[in-house]
């Protein structure tokens, strides 16, 4: 699990070594460090190739498929146009994930080598957290919390989006919640959630706070698609679906739930980026935050 | 200048949002008996015809509080009936432990705490911020009350709400509205009753004044309103007044519950067996007594070897002797602003000195003396040691496992607010600020008095400090080294070690609360 945080470590130590004196001294004393806690821990397991092979594949169990229930992730909600399960068979599917994978924390990776901080390494986390979750293999729905460990760490540099955030965490597992019959603490939790925001008097009291927001396009979708999840779970609850589509509603739950990811996925390489301005030298669009 | 009242709703209302979302967190807690009791109250006030209400043997769990309660629980079986019929039915619903029933009970006793939410609402809108925020916590926050009330499964949030509204009108001085309320209570619980004495002799020399005529007309009023209160609640079963007074007096019980309180009967019984062990060892020879502490009065029979048998009669006698000192105080300046603390010492000596006495009726002296505890330094650092002894003392109330953390966790956020709390009332370097200038101004001499008990850092002092330590000492016996050393044998002993170690606290503040009565 915590292979989620691999690369944003890899990359700020990295970073970080680079900017050393004897850079190369540096990357081996680490590597030392690294494979030598592997060793040790792995010893029982080392005799063999067989043995590790066999810890291996217990840990990383590739047979259950690229994704299993409905997670909002990429394979399981682009399956709904693309059935990845029919088209390729696992050997490939696992190589895509991986490139994937790669792929979408490498942005991340590669501002923390550059310019490495304590600051950016959170992001970087964040980053590479939310990238495995997107496209890694066999995600389960609470790998959520990943990502949202070093989120709850950045929440005081923008308390709105983290809001939006757990709220589609929290969406995103309601599925797995009503099944087993958490409902009441899931609304208890999240109102203590909201209780906690919204504290009397405090720094994030809204109504004092904000005065006349401008109203974009983009703060009245995102209104409109948390309107509609609230809808949404009281429909999951209480509509049946219909015989074509049984689990039509859990497929809209991870629609609204991938897509807010992603989006925040972007926002977040972005603010990560804007970190070391200097490196890209130009605007990168001025966004309110 | 003060908050107005919208905000203050809307920040008291936040206080009460984050309580019941964390009491419907706890709704899954342990089934006890008094869920039992409840549902079945309801069942009998819905199916059976009022005649029958106080006689009823259907189920062991009889109706024993006064008839307002029991129109309480008719109006929530209307309810209970919506949700689910088998809730209501006499014997389809013996036992019934459906998530139905759980919920809608559960659901119930957070909504009536509205009424305790009112009561407190009444009584802090007038009060600095500091001040009001404090006796929020102490009083909405209350582990005490949430240990009682939401997992145990009790009314008393609405009931002390009761309690609260009257205290509020005594201290605005509209002094009929606040004895109607206590009468109103009286017939929800007549355990209320000890505070009693201070109510009549209070509302005798404050409201019935001005004069022998106009005192007397007061009175009458005063009196009419108390009667038509109890012919409301008593009327309907004049022709069973026997029967419903036979069974709100249950006097087969023992001075002990199982559970000993942590009151003075505790060391009057370790007096008792300490003496006749002693006497023992000297070659007298003490008959061992026949009946036990708990069970009823069994004829002559005394379950006391060497000291005087103990009779609900000369409890209530103790408990009216302990209580004269501050009748008289009251009677001789009868003010609004000590009202609290006067009942609080009611029930505190009620507690001490009375006849079976559930631990669970701490609830009575404690919550009133959060109203207290907020208007001094001395009176802070009292109610600190007083209110986790109390909670302390709650926690055999929770015997399963699964409860363990959960109480240990709420005892020590609520020590941990309350020394937040009353570190921020309470600091050493009081920086003058503009509504505090002009609030003296307009008090005058009460806020100058104030101010001189409020200065001071809130510390604890070594006998404070010791005590705590003493508490996880006696907890660290009872959970882990009476089981390793002593293993099944003497279970009954760690239970008497928290009694006891509580009790001493109890004793403590019943003579701290005197010396301040006698003092003010």
């Amino acid at each position: 699990m915590s292979t989620y945080f691999a690369p944003a470590f890899f990359s700020h130590l990295l970073g970080k070594c680079l900017r050393r004196k004897h850079p190369l001294l540096e990357i081996s004393k680490l590597g030392l460090v690294v494979l030598g806690t592997f060793a040790m821990v792995w010893w029982p397991y080392l005799h063999s190739r067989d043995a590790a092979l066999q810890v291996l594949s217990r840990l990383a169990p590739f047979e259950r498929g690229i994704y299993e229930d409905y997670v909002a992730n990429f394979w399981c909600t682009s399956s709904v146009l693309i059935k990845w399960k029919r088209l390729f068979p696992t050997q490939s599917l696992r190589l895509f994930s991986m490139v994937a994978t790669i792929l979408a924390c490498l942005p991340s990776m590669i501002q923390q080598i550059l310019a490495p901080s304590s600051k950016g390494f959170l992001y970087g986390l964040l980053n590479s957290s939310l990238s495995f979750y997107l496209f890694s293999f066999q995600v389960h729905e609470k790998s959520i919390l990943l990502p949202l460990l070093p989120a709850t760490l950045l929440a005081m540099e923008w308390p709105r989006p983290f809001k939006l955030l757990t709220h589609y965490a929290l969406f995103s597992m309601f599925p797995l919640v009503c099944r087993d019959n958490l409902i009441l603490p899931y609304i208890a939790l999240y109102a203590l959630c909201i209780f906690l925001y919204h504290p009397p008097g405090g720094r994030w009291d809204d109504s004092k706070r904000q005065g006349s927001t401008p109203l974009s396009l983009v703060s009245v979708l995102l209104t409109l698609a948390y309107l509609g999840s609230l809808v949404l779970h009281i429909v999951y609850l209480t509509v049946r679906p219909p015989e074509r589509y049984p689990f039509l509603f859990e497929a809209l739950i991870m629609l609204l739930s991938f897509s807010h990811f992603v989006l925040f996925a972007f926002h977040t390489n972005t603010k990560q980026w804007m970190l070391s301005g200097h490196l890209i030298g130009s605007d990168k669009g001025k966004k309110q935050h | 200048m003060l908050q107005n009242h919208p905000e203050i709703c809307r920040h008291l209302l936040w206080f009460f949002g984050v309580a019941a979302c964390v009491k419907l967190l706890l709704i899954p807690s342990y089934h006890s008996t008094d869920f039992e009791v409840h549902r079945h109250w309801l069942a009998l006030t819905r199916s059976l015809p009022l005649s029958q209400w106080y006689s009823d043997e259907t189920s062991p769990w009889t109706l024993d509080y006064p008839p307002f309660f029991a129109y309480f629980e008719y109006f929530l079986s209307f309810f209970a009936r919506l949700v689910d019929p088998q809730i209501v039915d006499v014997h389809q619903g013996l036992n019934y432990e459906a998530d139905t029933v759980v919920y809608f009970q559960r659901i119930s006793v957070i909504v009536s705490d509205l009424c305790l939410v009112y009561g407190i609402y009444r009584l802090t809108r007038k009060l600095e911020a500091k001040k009001r925020v404090a006796m929020w916590i102490l009083v909405i926050w209350s582990p005490a009350l949430v240990i009682v009330d939401h997992m145990h499964f009790q009314y008393n949030g609405f009931l002390l709400g009761l309690l609260m509204l009257s205290i509020s009108y005594l201290q605005d001085g509209r002094d009929v509205m606040g004895g109607f309320l206590f009468a109103v209570l009286l017939c929800f619980k007549h355990l209320f009753a000890v505070a009693g004495p201070v109510y009549f002799v209070y509302l005798l020399r404050h409201y019935c004044r001005g004069g022998l005529l106009k005192g007397l007309g007061r009175l009458a009023a005063m009196g009419t309103v108390v009667v038509a209160v109890f012919a409301a609640a008593f009327g309907p079963f004049f022709y069973h007044i026997q029967q419903v007074i036979s069974r709100m007096f249950p006097f087969g019980r023992g001075l002990c519950h199982a559970y000993w309180a942590p009151n003075f009967w505790v060391f009057y019984i370790i007096l008792d067996k300490g003496l006749a062990f002693l006497l023992k060892k000297f070659g007298i020879d003490i008959p061992t007594p026949a009946a036990s502490f708990t069970g009823g009065l069994v004829g002559d029979s005394s379950p006391f070897a060497v000291l005087p048998q103990v009779t609900p009669l000369s409890t209530l006698i103790m408990v009216l002797l302990a209580l004269s000192p501050c009748l008289v105080k009251i009677w001789k300046n009868p003010h609004p602003g000590s009202v609290a603390r006067w009942i609080s010492y009611a029930y505190t000596c009620g507690f001490l000195f009375g006849w079976h006495v559930h631990e669970k009726a701490s609830l009575h002296f404690v919550i009133p003396l959060a109203i207290v505890a907020v208007q001094s330094l001395e009176d802070a650092q009292h109610y600190f040691l007083l209110s986790i002894a109390t909670c302390y003392s709650l926690f055999p109330l929770l015997y399963e496992a699964q409860e363990y953390p959960i109480k240990v966790v709420l005892l020590l956020l609520h020590s941990m607010l309350m020394w937040f709390g009353f570190s921020a009332k309470f600091s050493k370097v009081k920086p003058p600020t503009i509504s505090d200038n002009k609030k003296t101004r307009k008090k005058g001499s009460s806020s100058s008095s104030s101010r001189s008990g409020e200065e001071g850092e809130f510390v604890i002092g070594w006998g404070g400090k010791c005590y705590i330590i003493g508490i996880v000492i006696v907890e660290t016996w009872g959970q882990l080294l009476h089981p390793y050393f002593l293993g099944d044998k003497l279970p009954f002993a760690p239970l008497l070690l928290i009694s006891i170690y509580c009790g001493v606290e109890v004793v403590y503040s019943w003579v701290w609360q005197l010396k301040r009565i006698m003092a003010d």
